[in-house]
């Protein structure tokens, strides 16, 4: 089982993450967080493998990956 | 037994600097200060030192950065034109509180001009040589011996305040060959703590010009006046020749005060009661050497190879309370000893016939 | 079975936001950057030398490596002055467009020329982002900026330089490679292009230089993702990506 953890205090809803992610888990939340932007979320934790691409590719580290 | 040498002062500039345990030198081609160039290149990689010629002066001023950056003693040389192409990093090793010595030999200007020597480059290094609320100690040698002497002081002065500091000269004392003599000197010790060399088992350092904030910033020009009011207060300095019960003052430096010694003595024997004072810091400039003359001073009269710029600085050292008249122009202009004898007189007797102060 | 942490941030970046715009590359280079740092072990050898863009204070996020800070393009010349002094220490650049193909470009060539032993890390958005989004030395024909508001025309602006292909006309580099970030792939092959450079120092062998195509979506006023797309459709045919230079161990090419 793989999850993300995405820090809101660091996201900027850039939506990179969200498209670059294989089997298409990751969308922008309706929530506005602390810092103004739409955070991206897990949406189907079970369908996260742990590729840590959304990681590599987030401009502000805001991805932690766990398998 | 003293060592003794005759050099060409360009090259006693060069010799002091790596006997001052300067092993870093970077420096570009520009008339009449490429002997200075030649000579690291000869000497530095002989003494285990590093010498590099740069792409221009715009470059070069941030190879000595750098180099400063890391704690070691580190110099350049140029000519006018090439030191204005390094005022941007005068200013940034000031805001980074960074020791370099800068030595300007001058040359006739503005723009290009030509090769003759000048001291037009005055204004522009005791305002400091950058933008902003910079400066720089401005040491003014009138002999070989005292290029040689100055780059030690210079070099202290630098790692004591942590402040670029330049020497300004002109062709002239670059170009002539005189005895000088090699005297001991103790090592000043100074603590580079702050230099950046890989932050094995400390902190990081940070060699900076900007700050995250504003606080930071305005906090850093707190520390450049107070350290500059300290330099102001502790390094001015000058020579009085025969200024004993003298009425005039001729104020002259490096290769103006040489020739106006001798017209100064010329005077004296015509029964003109005039000295000279000599500046030796242009920067921070000797008003000390004037205070105590106020009331006995009835002029003074500035000989410089420019159109009038330390005269400025003569006006504000007597608080405009005496005549302070100029004699010189730039672009290769150079005072005789006649010339200025004739220009002591004729400032004399309007000083003696008006009876005040006149421009 | 426990779960463990694959990916997270390197523990040579501060633990401090990015102060970037949405989608910017600084981010993925920066981290790439201290990564190699990690891996190759050498953080308390580092002094870092950054330059005047948006980069301007990464000193914040590598906030356990000496830096120092020069001016707009003069960054290898400090460098150089870094390393001349500490023949030991694994000095790195990092520069934007504007900071090394305008205003320093006599400094990057005159470093490469002499094949001075630092890494320079090149951030190319083909934009001058800090100021608002000006035309760059590396700004493509016909692409829209503040300063080309009708598309840079070559007739009056010129065409972009190409900093790889520029330096490997000179012997003095060991290593010249061009990257993007665009995609996992790509990123992949910048992060072993990172790593090299970064290992050439370690060892002290030459110049080296990564030159990576990152997006700048506020200069180009694209989304993030339509930024790293544009990377991958355009910007990479004006700026071919691979090594321009491989210098082995033995100081021959391969």
């Amino acid at each position: 089982m793989a999850r993300i953890d995405v820090d809101e205090g660091l996201c900027k809803g850039c939506g990179i993450c969200v498209h670059y992610c294989p089997p298409r888990v990751i969308e922008l939340s309706e929530r506005i967080s602390p810092r103004g932007y739409h955070p991206a979320v897990l949406k189907d934790p079970k369908g996260c493998t742990g590729c840590a691409i959304c990681g590599k590719l987030c401009p502000d580290l805001a991805i932690e990956v766990f398998r | 037994m003293a060592e003794r040498m005759l050099m060409k002062g360009n090259e006693a500039l060069g010799e002091a600097a790596i006997r001052a345990g300067c092993l870093f030198y970077y420096g570009y081609p520009i008339t009449p200060q490429t002997e200075l160039l030649e000579y690291m290149a000869r000497e530095l990689p002989r003494r285990g030192g590093t010498f590099l010629q740069t792409e221009s002066e715009v470059a070069t001023i941030y190879y000595v950065y750098g180099t400063a950056a890391t704690g070691k003693r580190v110099m350049t040389a140029s000519s006018s034109p090439g030191i204005s192409l390094m005022a941007e990093g005068i200013s940034y090793l000031a805001a980074a509180q960074l020791p370099a010595v800068i030595v300007d030999i001058a040359r006739a200007s503005p723009g290009l001009g030509r090769i003759p020597p000048a001291q037009s480059d005055y204004r522009q290094l005791t305002s400091g040589g950058g933008h902003g609320d910079c400066r720089m100690v401005v040491l003014a040698p009138a002999s070989v011996q005292e290029m040689a002497d100055l780059t030690f002081l210079a070099f202290d002065l630098a790692d004591r305040y942590r402040n670029p500091v330049a020497i300004l000269a002109d062709g002239m004392l670059g170009q002539m060959m005189e005895p000088l003599e090699w005297k001991v000197r103790p090592a000043g010790k100074h603590s580079k703590d702050w230099a950046i060399t890989g932050a094995r088992g400390r902190p990081r350092n940070m060699v900076l010009n900007a700050p995250y904030t504003d606080a930071e910033l305005m906090e850093t020009n707190r520390i450049l006046t107070e350290k500059y009011r300290q330099i102001t207060e502790a390094e001015q300095r000058w020579e009085y020749v025969d200024m004993e019960g003298a009425e005039m003052a001729v104020v002259a430096y490096g290769t103006s005060a040489r020739i106006a010694m001798e017209s100064v003595e010329e005077a004296r024997r015509q029964g003109i009661p005039v000295g000279l004072i000599r500046p030796i810091t242009l920067w921070p400039f000797p008003v000390r050497a004037f205070r105590p003359l106020l009331g006995k001073l009835k002029g003074c009269l500035t000989v410089e190879m420019n159109s009038g710029q330390m005269v400025q600085d003569v006006e504000l050292a007597v608080r405009c309370t005496v005549p302070a008249h100029s004699y010189g122009l730039g672009g290769g202009w150079i005072p005789n000893t006649t010339g200025v004898r004739e220009e002591i007189e004729r400032v004399w007797e309007s000083i003696r016939s008006s009876g005040v102060p006149e421009r | 079975m426990g779960e463990h942490k694959v990916f997270g941030r390197p523990r040579t970046l501060a633990n401090l936001p990015f102060p970037y715009c949405p989608g910017c590359g600084h981010g993925v280079v920066h981290r790439m950057i201290a990564e190699a740092i990690e891996e190759l072990g050498i953080l308390e050898r580092t002094i870092m030398v950054t330059s005047i863009g948006c980069s301007v204070r990464m000193w914040r996020q590598f906030s356990e490596v000496d830096i120092c800070q020069p001016g707009h393009g003069r960054a290898p010349a400090a460098a150089t002055g870094i390393k001349r002094a500490l023949p030991d220490a694994v000095v790195f650049a990092y520069q934007g467009d504007g900071d090394m193909a305008a205003i320093g470009t006599a400094e990057v060539i005159h470093a490469a020329a002499r094949g001075e032993k630092i890494a320079i890390f090149f951030a190319n958005n083909a934009v001058f982002g800090a100021t608002g989004g000006q035309m760059a030395p590396t700004t493509l024909v016909g692409q829209t900026t503040s300063t080309s508001p009708s598309g840079r025309a070559p007739q009056q602006a010129g065409y972009p330089i190409r900093m790889c292909e520029l330096l490997a006309t000179l012997e003095g580099p060991t290593y010249l490679a061009r990257v993007s970030i665009a995609g996992i792939a790509n990123l992949n092959r910048a992060k072993r292009a990172t790593l090299k450079a970064m290992e050439i120092q370690k060892e002290g062998r030459g110049f080296a230089m990564v030159e990576y195509l990152v997006p700048c979506p506020s200069g180009w006023h694209m989304t993030p993702v339509e930024s790293l797309q544009w990377i991958e459709s355009t910007m990479s045919k004006a700026y071919p990506l691979g090594v321009f230079r491989d210098k082995g161990k033995e100081g021959r090419e391969g």
